[in-house]
């Protein structure tokens, strides 16, 4: 960066502003593709069993879904304005492969999940209950068809397959191996997984506060006991589909691998680090503390195995601190959702509900899967840089020449306007549950 | 291959459907932005939750059609995409404060604390009124190939501001089909008052275009243009008329509680609408920014926009299909919205 760099570097802010609205923007689908199937299996309960826990649990979580919904979309349309606003490079190279996949994404999936809202939401009295079951699997499917083609794109932004590149321009050869390059597969997995998470202890959170405030009903406990089993049954699920997500990351994007696990120099036996300061003007580690040649095991099975080091891709690796303290946020909250939510459900099948204190901690946790799911993002795209496109396209080569006052104004401006929403977002959250029928 | 030229058919095949998912947004979206206009006008707060009611189902599916045809200018059209909303930075991001304000005032008024409903009330209102005016200015600055110079911006924002009644319009004639007793009768009302601005907002895109551009002006004053066009202006005068005619005479036919032909302001809203559209398209046609650049300059790759090509004709008759279905399962005047 030259020396008299302002804070008006337009590619810096525009980096900024993109990640603002796309960090804004994921907390709410990660929220409503899981719920969508929630709601479905308290829907589909409810036909089964025709017990009114079912619908009370479904009653309520649906305000959920539709607020959540709401912000999902309209901070969705921002992004597609702000592709072409702040990266017009990104279409013009790549263009070829990003833009059928957004546009099978906007084609399948936007517009079903959209339309068939509509009916789910305020069509239960106008058509039949098989049509609002096929309603809620149809927008339930939509959300998750929609996360299945931004992930192709952007783990084809990770590890690009299947193109040529022509007069700088990207070309498809081959589109199945476009679509299934190869992170995708665990990439997917892992934010599926993720949105199951931060689902279930969402659930697991308000319904706990709801349980604590008095309401001892069949559909807060359903909620509760959903929450907790979810997220016991997916955290071990998830620690293990993390675990080859960095398999698959060391294979393909050493740089991105190195900077996760802080190692500057390539060794042999590299310990994992519990805790460290990276330093990028020594390019070493104030600091650390590590489990000797933990890290070496865990990501060659071997004690004495190799781990490239940032100093095979100076000038080509990410930022460290940024990389390596997501991570460890990550999986700090992994570790937490484990504890928590295993103790929880073994609570739950000994006592029928949890101790007041443990009760306590699940609301609040009632967000942790946002920490963890933001934080797991700014690994893999932090971790990307200084690519856009890895090996492809580099961030700075695809930004615009908005100047950088403007970008900063309305940086401003969303970012007021993203804390007031989130602050109201969550206020209504337990606002609803308060008032929610006892 | 086949000796059909794609590299000249698909841009053009590609533009058509852009238009047809702006016009679909105009219309669809319109309706709701101006019911959100409108919002401040109604008599108390049930009224209110009866105008929302009646937009409450389709608003989410109707702002799809504007990340469709962003979506289309994005992924077909790249190098256009990056030129017009690079141009457009600031009201691009006005119009998607507005967006997002009203898109969230839609659950949160009814949602939040009984004090912060009011709030979300006016929010949902602003949003609505930001978003238009955006979008206006947007057209008039897209209008003018984003020519400097205040008298420039001062078309633009005359544009935004014209824009506001011709969405109330397409607001209160929705609200005239959807709706019965005071609400209809205000509606009738509003329809009236937006009348005559929204025939200004149709007027000064129709003059301002070809007063702009020579070659618009040839397009539609030459011979024999001139005449073989000149249904589409006074086709458009024919509607304005009638709804001039008509809105009274239905005030008082719906006082006696016969409201047939509640839907005919409306009809005619989209009539003029779809006019406007074909009398832009053939003026701008084949550009894409007005006499700078062409759809096939700025197209992607043939391959790129076949594999789309063959997506969105399986898909997009589908999306028609359910969105008809949609709007058959909410036909007819409009409920209280309820989850259950």
């Amino acid at each position: 960066m030259p020396p008299d760099a302002s804070v008006l570097d337009p590619l810096l802010l525009a980096r900024i502003q993109f990640g603002a609205n796309i960090t804004f923007h994921i907390l709410f689908p990660t929220i409503s593709i899981a719920l969508g199937w929630v709601l479905l299996f308290f829907k589909l309960r409810f036909n089964a069993t025709g017990e009114a826990k079912w619908l009370d649990a479904y009653a309520f979580w649906v305000k959920i879904f539709a607020l959540t919904f709401a912000l999902g979309v309209v901070s969705g349309i921002t992004m597609s304005f702000q592709f072409g606003t702040n990266w017009p490079g990104y279409m013009q190279t790549v263009g070829n492969i990003a833009g059928p996949l957004l546009a099978y994404e906007v084609l399948t999936a936007f517009f079903l999940e959209a339309t068939f809202l509509g009916i789910m939401l305020f069509g239960q009295q106008r058509v039949s209950n098989r049509m609002h079951t096929v309603a809620t699997v149809l927008v339930a499917g939509g959300t998750t068809l929609s996360a299945f083609w931004i992930l192709v794109l952007n783990s084809w932004m990770q590890t690009p397959a299947g193109f040529e590149m022509i007069n700088g321009q990207a070309h498809v050869t081959s589109w199945l191996a476009v679509i299934f390059n190869p992170s995708m597969p665990y990439r997917l997995t892992h934010m599926l997984l993720a949105s199951g998470l931060t689902v279930a202890f969402l659930l697991a959170g308000v319904s706990a506060y709801r349980w604590l405030a008095g309401q001892r009903t069949g559909g807060v406990h359903a909620s509760l006991k959903t929450g907790v089993y979810l997220a016991a049954l997916l955290i071990p699920l998830q620690i293990f589909v993390g675990d080859m997500h960095g398999l698959n990351t060391l294979k393909h994007q050493p740089a991105k691998l190195a900077a996760i696990e802080g190692v500057w120099h390539t060794e042999r036996g590299a310990p994992l680090l519990l805790f460290a300061l990276p330093n990028s003007e020594t390019r070493s580690n104030d600091y650390a503390i590590g489990i000797p040649k933990l890290a070496s095991l865990i990501l060659t099975h071997d004690l004495n195995g190799e781990i490239k080091g940032l100093n095979e891709f100076v000038g080509e690796h990410p930022p460290v601190a940024k990389v390596f303290w997501s991570f460890r946020v990550m999986v700090g909250v992994g570790v937490l959702m484990l504890l928590t939510s295993w103790l929880a459900a073994w609570q739950l099948r000994r006592v029928g509900e949890p101790a007041p204190w443990l009760g306590r901690v699940l609301i609040g946790m009632t967000f942790s899967g946002w920490i963890a799911t933001v934080a797991g993002w700014y690994v893999t795209e932090i971790g990307r840089q200084p690519w856009l496109v890895q090996g492809v396209l580099k961030t700075a080569d695809a930004a615009s020449n908005v100047a950088g006052g403007m970008i900063l104004s309305t940086l401003i401006m969303y970012l007021a306007l993203y804390v007031f929403l989130l602050a109201s977002y969550i206020s209504v959250v337990f606002y609803l549950a308060r008032k929610a029928k006892a | 291959m086949t000796g059909i030229d794609l590299a000249y058919w698909l841009p053009v095949i590609f533009a058509a459907l852009m238009v047809v998912a702006m016009f679909a947004y105009v219309v669809l979206d319109g309706y709701d932005l101006g019911v959100g206009i409108l919002l401040e006008l109604a008599s108390d707060t049930p009224q209110k939750d009866q105008m929302i009611a009646a937009i409450g189902p389709f608003w989410d599916a109707n702002e799809t059609w504007l990340v469709l045809g962003v979506g289309l200018l994005l992924v077909a059209f790249p190098l256009a995409h990056g030129v017009i909303l690079t141009a457009l930075y600031l009201p691009v991001a006005l119009m998607l404060l507005g967006l997002i304000l009203r898109g969230v005032a839609f659950d949160f008024r009814v949602k939040a604390q009984a004090q912060h409903q009011p709030l979300w009330n006016r929010l949902f209102f602003v949003g609505s009124l930001l978003a238009t005016v955006a979008q206006g200015v947007m057209l008039g600055r897209y209008l003018t190939g984003f020519a400097p110079g205040w008298a420039a911006w001062g078309f633009a924002l005359l544009v935004g501001l014209s824009l506001i009644a011709a969405y109330a319009l397409l607001g209160a004639g929705w609200l005239i089909m959807k709706s019965t007793g005071d609400l209809q009768q205000r509606a009738v009302r509003w329809a009236k008052a937006s009348l005559g601005f929204a025939a200004l907002a149709a007027l000064l895109v129709s003059v301002a275009t070809p007063a702009i551009s020579p070659r618009v002006f040839e397009l539609w004053f030459s011979l024999p243009n001139f005449f073989l066009l000149a249904p589409v202006p006074l086709v458009s005068i024919a509607l304005f008329a009638v709804m001039a005619y008509s809105l009274p005479k239905l005030a008082q036919r719906q006082q006696q509680g016969n409201d047939n032909f509640c839907w005919l302001p409306f009809a005619a809203t989209v009539g003029i609408v779809a006019l406007c559209f074909f009398g832009l398209v053939f003026s701008i046609f084949p550009h894409l920014v007005i006499d700078q650049l062409t759809i096939w300059q700025a197209a992607s790759s043939p391959e790129a926009l076949l594999i789309m090509l063959f997506g969105a004709a399986i898909v997009l008759p589908t999306i028609v299909g359910y969105t008809i279905y949609s709007y058959r399962v909410f036909w007819g005047k409009a409920r209280d919205l309820s989850y259950l």
